[in-house]
């Protein structure tokens, strides 16, 4: 048997969920002595191959299509040597990329897809843990069929590491070009603008809990009278409250400041990917089962509102009525 | 030219619930418009008031209680609405992405549109595959998680931002017909207006059963099934700062000075 997994790559560099999405083949592969397959398709392959054979990896294929990834290409690369090699598990990463191929893949082949996984375990069957209603549950989904496509969300495994001695084949698949029907054109860096908030050595962020633009005023005080810089959770940049450049997390920015001071923020999966690396955590939130305090060193768990005001006048400042 | 917009129900827990077997408990949950089909309500309805002559549908999944959702979608523009369900769904313990992509695809071939726009997942399940699942089903090309979008009524490609990881957007351009995955702050969603929520009352919202988009109920026996649910244990080892607010910010201060964060 084999498990499959398709590598992730852009602008030259393979994403560190290739290497994460190896660590699960191989323990799913080793739970019914298969193989771990993967695959990388597009751009420098072959270099790509080198720095994906590490320990456990059996196979690594290479299918040369296109530079960066186009979702119609890996579509069909996908489907191909899914049928050539017929894996029982098909592995993709949950990432945005991800999102945009792996159920066209799933259905295409017929196969049950199971995405974001956080854990995985294989006896008769498979069982697949994923979170729900914004991490607040867990669920057990058990997959009954003999083969099955699984995206894996970025960060849950460690990544593969030391030397392999994969044998790494070249994949030749005849594209059907009337079927790429969309064409990448660029990339673009958003978020530049006046401050880099991952120069910053103390960031005071704030997420939805601050639930008025007006209330901003609030935090802006804390960051001033702390001196740190101002960042955010998603909900914030959305409402264009803040711009684009202040926001941490997996489609903002990766920050690692001394002291992260989160007001107001849950602690959502995506924006946890941007801060996770701060070396001290602060979290005042009144929600007690708040994400948040899974990661934090520190906690309030009372009203930001009552908080906050304390907090700047236990510097001397004064609070802005709001 | 019609825009479909697929928008769901959503259900979101309370901080403190208890589960039930294998879901929350009903009494904790409220329900409200998908955060994610809102910001495609909107861009469908932006198109509209661009150009001439676009009808703007939506469709959803779910029991009658989803209407009050529904009226919302047709308070903001939506001329009209189709909502599927019956015993056979009703009786469904996990409805998984390829089950409603299914459905979706039935209703997509009645409607015929030329664009499908839909939320990039929903925020309950958070599966993030039922756009891209029907663009597969219904031979529609696709992109997923766009927070951008440059298209004018009859276009035949539809330029779009699709958001990646880490501030980095890629550009690319769709063929239309296309289904769109619409990521969240791609617009602003409006408010839906007095007038609006009265116009509202007197859209149709068509109820469908499987059968009648000729679908039998097979289509909800999937090879996925929900086994076990449960709060996860909480790991956290954070200090607790007690006391009233002026108390834990008292400590919290002590804390920024011990660090350096602020001197004296």
């Amino acid at each position: 048997m084999t498990v499959l997994g398709i590598a992730e790559h852009r602008r030259g560099d393979l994403r560190d969920v290739s290497f994460e999405l190896a660590s699960v083949g191989r323990e799913l592969a080793d739970a019914t002595d298969s193989e771990l397959h993967l695959a990388v398709i597009g751009g420098e392959v072959e270099a790509f191959a080198d720095d994906l054979d590490r320990e456990g990896v059996d196979v690594i294929h290479t299918i040369d299509e296109g530079e960066e990834f186009n979702h119609d290409i890996y579509v069909q690369a996908v489907e191909a040597l899914h049928d050539d090699l017929s894996p029982d598990v098909l592995l993709m990463p949950h990432s945005v990329n991800g999102l945009d191929y792996a159920p066209a893949v799933a259905s295409r082949l017929s196969l049950p897809l199971v995405t974001d996984a956080i854990g995985v375990e294989r006896d008769d069957g498979l069982a697949v843990t994923r979170e729900m209603y914004g991490s607040k549950v867990e669920t057990v989904v058990d997959v009954d069929a003999d083969r099955v496509a699984l995206t894996v969300r970025p960060g849950e495994w460690p990544p593969v590491e030391g030397t392999g001695d994969a044998d790494v084949s070249a994949f030749a698949v005849d594209i059907d070009e009337s079927q790429v029907r969309s064409t990448v054109t660029g990339f673009e860096e958003v978020g530049g603008g006046d401050v880099d908030i991952t120069d910053a050595d103390v960031l005071v962020s704030v997420g939805r809990g601050i639930e008025e633009e007006e209330n901003l005023a609030l935090v802006e005080a804390l960051a001033d009278t702390l001196g740190a810089t101002l960042s955010s959770s998603r909900p914030i940049v959305d409402n264009g409250w803040l711009p684009k450049n202040r926001q941490v997390g997996q489609s903002g920015k990766v920050v690692t400041p001394d002291v992260y001071i989160a007001i107001g923020i849950s602690g959502a999966v995506q924006h946890v990917a941007g801060m996770k690396g701060a070396e001290t955590i602060v979290a005042i939130n009144d929600d007690p089962s708040a994400p948040i305090y899974d990661l934090a060193d520190y906690g309030i768990v009372d009203d930001l509102f009552d908080v906050v005001p304390a907090l700047i006048e236990e510097f001397g400042g004064e609070p802005p009525e709001i | 030219m019609k825009i479909l917009v697929t928008v769901a129900e959503v259900a979101e827990v309370e901080d403190d619930f208890e589960v039930d077997g294998l879901a929350v408990d009903d009494r904790y949950l409220t329900y409200d418009l998908n955060e994610w089909d809102d910001y495609a309500v909107e861009a469908a309805v932006q198109i509209q008031e661009a150009g001439e002559d676009v009808e703007v549908v939506s469709v959803t999944v779910g029991p009658e209680r989803a209407d009050e959702t529904i009226r919302m979608a047709l308070a903001k523009g939506v001329d009209r609405a189709i909502r599927v369900w019956d015993d056979d769904l009703a009786g469904t313990e996990y409805l998984d992405s390829a089950t409603k992509a299914e459905i979706l695809a039935a209703v997509a071939e009645e409607e015929d549109p030329d664009l499908v726009l839909t939320g990039v997942q929903s925020g309950d399940s958070a599966f993030g595959a039922t756009g891209v699942s029907l663009a597969e089903r219904i031979g529609f090309e696709w992109a997923a998680v766009v927070n951008d979008l440059d298209y004018a009524a009859g276009d035949d490609e539809a330029s779009v931002r699709r958001e990646l990881e880490g501030g980095v957007e890629e550009l690319t351009d769709v063929e239309t017909p296309a289904v769109l995955t619409i990521q969240t702050g791609i617009n602003d969603p409006r408010y839906a207006s007095l007038r609006g929520i009265r116009q509202a009352q007197s859209k149709e919202i068509a109820p469908k059963k499987l059968a009648d988009l000729g679908l039998d109920a097979d289509v909800t026996e999937g090879a996925v099934s929900l086994t076990e649910l449960y709060e996860p244990e909480t790991v956290s080892d954070a200090t607790v700062y007690e006391g009233s607010p002026e108390e834990t910010a008292g400590q919290l201060a002590d804390l920024l000075r011990d660090k350096g964060v602020v001197e004296g």
